[in-house]
């Protein structure tokens, strides 16, 4: 296996461990570098990091937030709304470790070339969102918080876990034998708020058609295949909001036919 | 051609309005079902929360489920195991699926860690949404914090079970409380089954107690005589209509009422009373 064929995937996992690994260290041992989990965080004991769609979810049930929080989701939704894109999905939620795993799995043993029974639209994270703001709004609680197999996994790692770790399991197998890229590219309504929230970053992945072979691997490996549209026909950029910017077709490709770029808004 | 007159046809009309009752249909199927977990998924009403938690309701949805509170009570200075030098085990704890809490939100049991009511009160300004409340802890005059204000819930003695009140002398809760003698008192009492000795039983004064539990720790029965419940559920309440008349400060409340008009007025207010008492009645 060479080295540029999985760089990315590579360097994801370290950042996706190293991140566990502090938030865990900021229970375990107290250091102040990252503490908190995924809903908020503090960075450095100073710099507040906050979930917008946690935050959105509580302003639905009515509740008046402190500062913090705010600025918090404030940094967040820039930094990706700008730079990251959904790098969420891909770089820093720990459950895509999991469905990564589930969709190799499923490419290894060949259960992606059996018929597809279940469909489900990949439009269903945006109705979730809608879904949790409702019922956030109508029972008085966070209604995503309570279930998210994101910050259950991401709470388990750092204070240790419970029962709700079955959810991840269920979340495997669904992926595995349900749908693929089930949870991640169809359902999780979070990864539905950083597709709309990094739509416009400056960080995109590229097409050269000149130089694509139509080997196709790009499309097999991409969580998010219908974004990939253009492959072989057109050079541009992925700019669909649900690519993750993962950059595994990137790792893939042989043929330097993609890549990562800074969109330029001003040539257009 | 044969496939076309196979299946009926379908307007674009009735297309749209079946999508629409489609999707309609689902969306108020998932609100339902989300919104029924949702609802079991409240805390039981017996969880004590954090210092200068908001009530109950507002607590669950303020609350982001950070665990800064929990990790600030872990990691505080003085929580060290004196051998191991390792901290000890943290006073609130962060929700489990099978915890009769809100999954995420914190929480403390005083039987396994009590609140040690630090001084500083380490959990509460590091709370990012305001679900702990600092100023429900600050003293207005002087705007520092003040442990003495906390009201995490109140300590319950049960009268059967303490070994005090059958006349063994115990004073672990009394001596263990923070507060001695103001929270918890000793009430002298003549034992008549002796006649001789004495009860010395445990009295919890509710305008001085925190709910911190270290009495609840340290009682020496096997299921503690002594426990914490929320103050919800362990205070009743009277009611505005009795008044203390031997209490200078209760009795101001009916100054401050007097000149407003306290009459009941409703339907009947414009009859006289003979008309209404003796309406529907036979002789
Ligand atoms: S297009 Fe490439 S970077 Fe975007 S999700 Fe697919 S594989 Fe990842
Ligand atoms: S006041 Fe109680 S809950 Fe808060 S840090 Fe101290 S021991 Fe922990
Ligand atoms: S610090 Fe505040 S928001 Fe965070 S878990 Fe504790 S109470 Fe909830
Ligand atoms: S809970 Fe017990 S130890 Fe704590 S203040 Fe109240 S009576 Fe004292």
């Amino acid at each position: 296996m060479k080295w540029s064929n999985v760089k990315y995937l590579i360097l994801r996992r370290i950042v996706q461990a190293a991140l566990l690994f502090l938030y865990f260290a900021g229970n375990y041992w107290g250091w102040k570098v990252l503490q908190g989990d995924l809903s908020t965080s503090m960075l450095l004991d100073k710099v507040p990091l906050s979930d917008p769609f946690a935050v959105l979810q509580i302003f639905a049930t009515g509740a008046t937030l402190g500062v913090n929080v705010l600025i918090g989701a404030a940094i967040i939704a820039l930094f990706y709304g700008i730079v990251g894109g959904r790098a969420f999905c891909s770089w820093v939620c720990p459950v895509n470790m999991v469905t990564d795993l589930a969709a190799w799995l499923r490419r290894k043993l060949w259960i992606d070339r059996i018929e597809r029974k279940v469909w489900i639209t990949r439009n269903a994270r945006y109705y979730m969102i809608v879904i949790a703001l409702i019922v956030s709004a109508l029972t008085g609680l966070a209604a995503f918080e309570v279930i998210s197999p994101i910050t259950i996994l991401n709470r388990g790692v750092i204070f240790g876990f419970g029962a709700g770790a079955g959810l991840l399991l269920a979340i495997f197998l669904f992926d595995l034998f349900v749908v693929k890229n089930g949870w991640c590219g169809h359902i999780c309504p979070l990864g539905g708020v950083h597709s709309i929230l990094g739509k416009y970053s400056l960080i995109r992945v590229t097409h050269t058609s000149e130089n694509c072979t139509l080997c196709m691997k790009c499309k097999e490996v991409c969580p998010e295949v219908q974004v990939l549209g253009m492959i072989g026909k057109r050079s541009e950029d992925v700019a669909k909001a649900e690519c993750t910017n993962c950059g595994r077709c990137v790792d893939v490709c042989d043929d330097d036919a993609l890549g990562f770029h800074i969109r330029n808004y001003l040539s257009k | 051609m044969s496939q076309e007159t196979k299946k009926p046809r379908i307007s674009e009309r009735r297309r749209f309005f079946t999508d629409l009752a489609h999707h309609a249909g689902l969306g108020v199927m998932g609100v339902l079902l989300w919104a029924g977990y949702t609802e079991k998924a409240k805390s039981s009403p017996l969880t004590l929360r954090p210092p200068a938690a908001l009530g109950e309701n507002d607590f669950l949805k303020t609350c982001i489920k950070c665990g800064l509170c929990a990790e600030a009570c872990v990691n505080r200075p003085q929580n060290v195991d004196r051998e191991t030098g390792r901290p000890r085990p943290g006073t609130l704890k962060m929700a489990k699926a099978k915890d009769p809490v809100t999954i995420g939100t914190p929480f403390f049991n005083p039987r396994d860690v009590p609140c040690y009511m630090c001084e500083d009160i380490p959990c509460v300004p590091v709370c990012p949404t305001g679900a702990l409340d600092p100023a429900k802890v600050t003293d207005p005059k002087s705007g520092e914090l003040d442990f003495r204000m906390m009201r995490m819930g109140l300590a319950i003695v049960d009268p059967n079970s303490c070994i005090a009140f059958w006349g063994i002398q115990c004073d672990a809760c009394y001596r263990a409380c923070p507060l001695l003698d103001e929270a918890i008192s000793l009430e002298y009492d003549r034992n008549p089954r002796t006649g001789k000795h004495a009860f010395l039983k445990p009295v919890v004064h509710a305008d001085v107690c925190t709910g911190c539990g270290l009495c609840e720790r340290a009682c020496v029965t096997e299921k503690p005589a002594i426990f914490i419940l929320p103050r919800e559920i362990a205070l009743g309440k009277a009611g505005a209509h009795y008044v203390k008349g031997w209490d200078k400060k209760d009795q101001q409340r009916v100054e401050e009422r007097i000149g407003k008009d306290v009459t009941t007025h409703d339907k009947s207010s414009s009859e006289s009373p003979e008309d209404y008492l003796n309406r529907g009645l036979e002789f």
